[in-house]
């Protein structure tokens, strides 16, 4: 598979009173076509603003201090504003978490959804809203051509995320970003968005960057992880290696955090101890090492790159830590045998 | 605790057709009077010592069940029992001793904590309040609570915005266990933290609950955290409950076609499950909670529905012991 986007060592920053928050700090990653890469950290860990660097969807408090961006070998870091519009919702679809802000209240669905087609795709007002009607069937909403003349409040939270979902794919984009886009529902909704992406993405082949918090929706969906904490990738893999055999400590500590409907319950959670560091003063070197049950002298004195794990098999699984902890857990089950 | 004592047998709170209604105007204008039917005769007990989960999606009722027990919001209509006692209709005064024993914890730890207050006044008001301790004694027993909770006592003088969610969470915990209650309401406490947090959090009110024998109402929308730390779980949708069962009968064996629905909209956190795994999603959406369905609130979306449904309310039966569901066609 030929890569489409390369994201090259990317770096933004946020100014703020009490300094800089280190928001990205050096990721990168590549994405290949009809490919779909989850994003997994918790809030604050630079996964949003990571995705929206790509496009530039910064606030003005925020600068990208390094890196490109190259969409099929064009830095998208280098264009215009100009040049940059017909990329945002063109080739790159977004999606948002909060279905209930990203539609503008005042104005008809139909019209909403008709202004990238006729942006993009120079269609007349009546092409557009016809094909916006088509789009509205296409993602689970009956009567779409009715329902076209109404207003985001007349749609529930479910209906707005299908909404937003038609209007990214719309302008048939190469690259859909999604970010959080299942957080703010239902579980039972949550379930009908991630199979109506799966059955869009089957379809089209677009490739898929999915942002979120939650490891059990990226089982589901991802062919990819990577796993970002404080700004850094810490841990990168295909999504069965991940779940099978995760090499990173921050990565084995969320999936014991994680209760599921399968597992023991007599069991206590494994925790990771303190909270993620504040991105304005951050560890110096290996960023997790303050709540890591692994790390070792090393950890405080250099930063570990994004290295092929020993064992990596197909598919490229790269983590950043100084320690193998599988054998660092051999040897303490060998100790605990030979007690 | 002793088998003789009669009180561990009799369910620490009971509920009995517990029933809220709020009334709202809608329309541009306000003009037209409307009953939002938050809460719908819903009955269930909780024994002493245990954990009863209470799931549902967003605006089931499950947060206005917890509220209504603790007479935070007076029930339309229904009973709320205490060691057996009626506190339904009880005035404020009556209840205050009552309030010492039943606490709740909220889910948001940001809006929840006065920011101007320290944290070491926050968890010393309880105690002002109920009169429980003064001076140097009330200052130990909120060090001792901060430790309880896992933090240390020296933060007593800090102002909640110099702690994290997390901790910020731990500091709501200590505060509803100053008076040293029996009975607590968790009302989502886990929902506004990071996974990693959930996870300590989650360890905390265990470790607690066996310490000063605890009995949790625990009121989660994520049936993973609610299968982990409950001993039986209730099942809203709503404004009634649809199946309560022991959470090993409910998580094995759900009975109602929407238990069943909820547990399928679950992704397995294993990639190799979740490809074989049927997908088989629920259609629809929520009805409003102003206009519910007639008969079973769910048979709009429900893949058994048949002919009682639409016009019959489903009786609250045991279908096997201890578990206990509404529905027609089970």
């Amino acid at each position: 598979m030929s890569v489409l986007l390369d994201v090259q060592d990317l770096q933004t920053r946020f100014q703020v009173r009490k300094g800089h928050v280190y928001a990205v700090n050096g990721v990168s990653f590549q994405l290949d076509q009809g490919e779909t890469l989850a994003v997994v950290g918790e809030s604050g860990c630079g996964k949003s603003v990571t995705m929206l660097s790509l496009v530039r969807l910064l606030p003005p408090a925020a600068s990208i201090e390094s890196g490109q961006v190259l969409l099929r070998g064009e830095d998208l870091l280098q264009l215009n504003l100009r040049q940059l519009r017909d990329v945002r919702g063109g080739e790159i679809g977004m999606i948002f978490q909060d279905p209930m802000t990203s539609l503008n209240p005042f104005i008809n669905i139909g019209t909403q959804m008709a202004e990238p087609l006729i942006y993009h795709r120079g269609m007349s007002k009546s092409e557009a809203l016809a094909r916006s009607a088509e789009l509205l069937e296409m993602v689970g909403i009956p009567d779409g051509a009715a329902r076209l003349r109404e207003y985001p409040h007349q749609f529930s939270g479910g209906m707005r995320q299908r909404v937003m979902i038609a209007m990214s794919m719309s302008c048939e984009p190469a690259v859909l970003i999604a970010d959080e886009p299942t957080t703010a529902l239902d579980v039972t909704i949550q379930a009908q968005i991630v199979e109506l992406v799966k059955e869009l993405r089957d379809r089209s082949g677009v490739a898929v960057i999915w942002i979120t918090h939650d490891l059990s929706v990226v089982a589901g969906i991802a062919d990819r992880v990577i796993v970002m904490y404080a700004g850094y990738i810490v841990e990168e893999a295909p999504v069965d290696a991940l779940f099978e055999d995760p090499r990173h400590p921050y990565t084995v500590g969320l999936m014991g955090a994680l209760p599921s409907l399968a597992g023991e319950t007599g069991t206590r959670l494994t925790t990771i101890g303190g909270s993620p560091p504040d991105l304005v003063d951050l560890p110096e070197f290996c960023p997790f090492h303050p709540r890591c049950p692994y790390a070792i002298d090393r950890c405080r004195k250099e930063n570990p790159m994004l290295e092929p794990v020993i064992d990596a098999g197909d598919g490229g699984h790269r983590a950043a830590c100084w320690v193998d902890i599988r054998e660092v857990e051999l040897e303490a089950g060998a100790a605990a045998g030979s007690v | 605790m002793s088998q003789t004592d009669s009180s561990n047998r009799a369910p620490l709170v009971r509920v009995e057709n517990l029933t809220k209604h709020f009334s709202v105007r809608i329309g541009a204008y306000g003009e037209t009077k409307a009953t939002v039917h938050a809460l719908d005769e819903v009955s269930f007990d909780v024994q002493r010592g245990e954990t009863l989960g209470l799931v549902g999606e967003s605006g089931c009722g499950k947060s206005t069940a917890g509220l209504t027990l603790l007479q935070l919001h007076r029930p339309t209509s229904g009973k709320v029992y205490f060691e057996g006692n009626e506190v339904t209709g009880l005035s404020e005064k009556e209840m205050r001793p009552l309030r010492r024993r039943m606490q709740i914890i909220f889910q948001d730890p940001y809006s929840t904590l006065s920011p101007r207050m320290t944290v070491g006044n926050a968890i010393g008001e309880p105690l002002w309040l109920h009169e429980l301790a003064s001076g140097k004694e009330a200052q130990e027993r909120i060090s001792r609570l901060l430790n309880d909770v896992g933090l240390n006592p020296a933060f007593a003088f800090r102002y909640p915005h110099e702690f994290s969610g997390g901790q910020r969470q731990r500091v709501c915990i200590a505060r509803a266990l100053a008076c040293e209650p029996e009975f607590i309401v968790c009302d989502e406490p886990i929902s506004a933290l990071d996974v990693s947090i959930q996870a300590q959090i989650i360890n905390l009110l265990q470790d607690l609950q066996e310490e000063y024998d605890l009995t949790y109402l625990f009121i989660a929308h994520d049936l993973a955290v609610v299968r982990h730390i409950s001993d039986r779980v209730a099942v809203m949708y709503l404004g009634r409950v649809v199946e309560m069962a022991p959470k090993e009968s409910l998580f094995d064996n759900p009975l109602h076609p929407y238990t069943n629905a909820l547990l399928l909209s679950v992704p397995v956190p294993n990639p190799r499950q979740e490809r074989q795994r049927e997908h088989i999603v629920i259609e629809g959406n929520v009805p409003s909670a102003i206009s519910p369905p007639s008969g079973c609130r769910f048979h709009p979306r429900c893949p058994l529905a048949f002919e009682p449904c639409d016009h019959v309310v489903p009786e609250w039966r045991e279908a096997e012991p201890g578990h206990w569901v509404a529905c027609h066609a089970v």
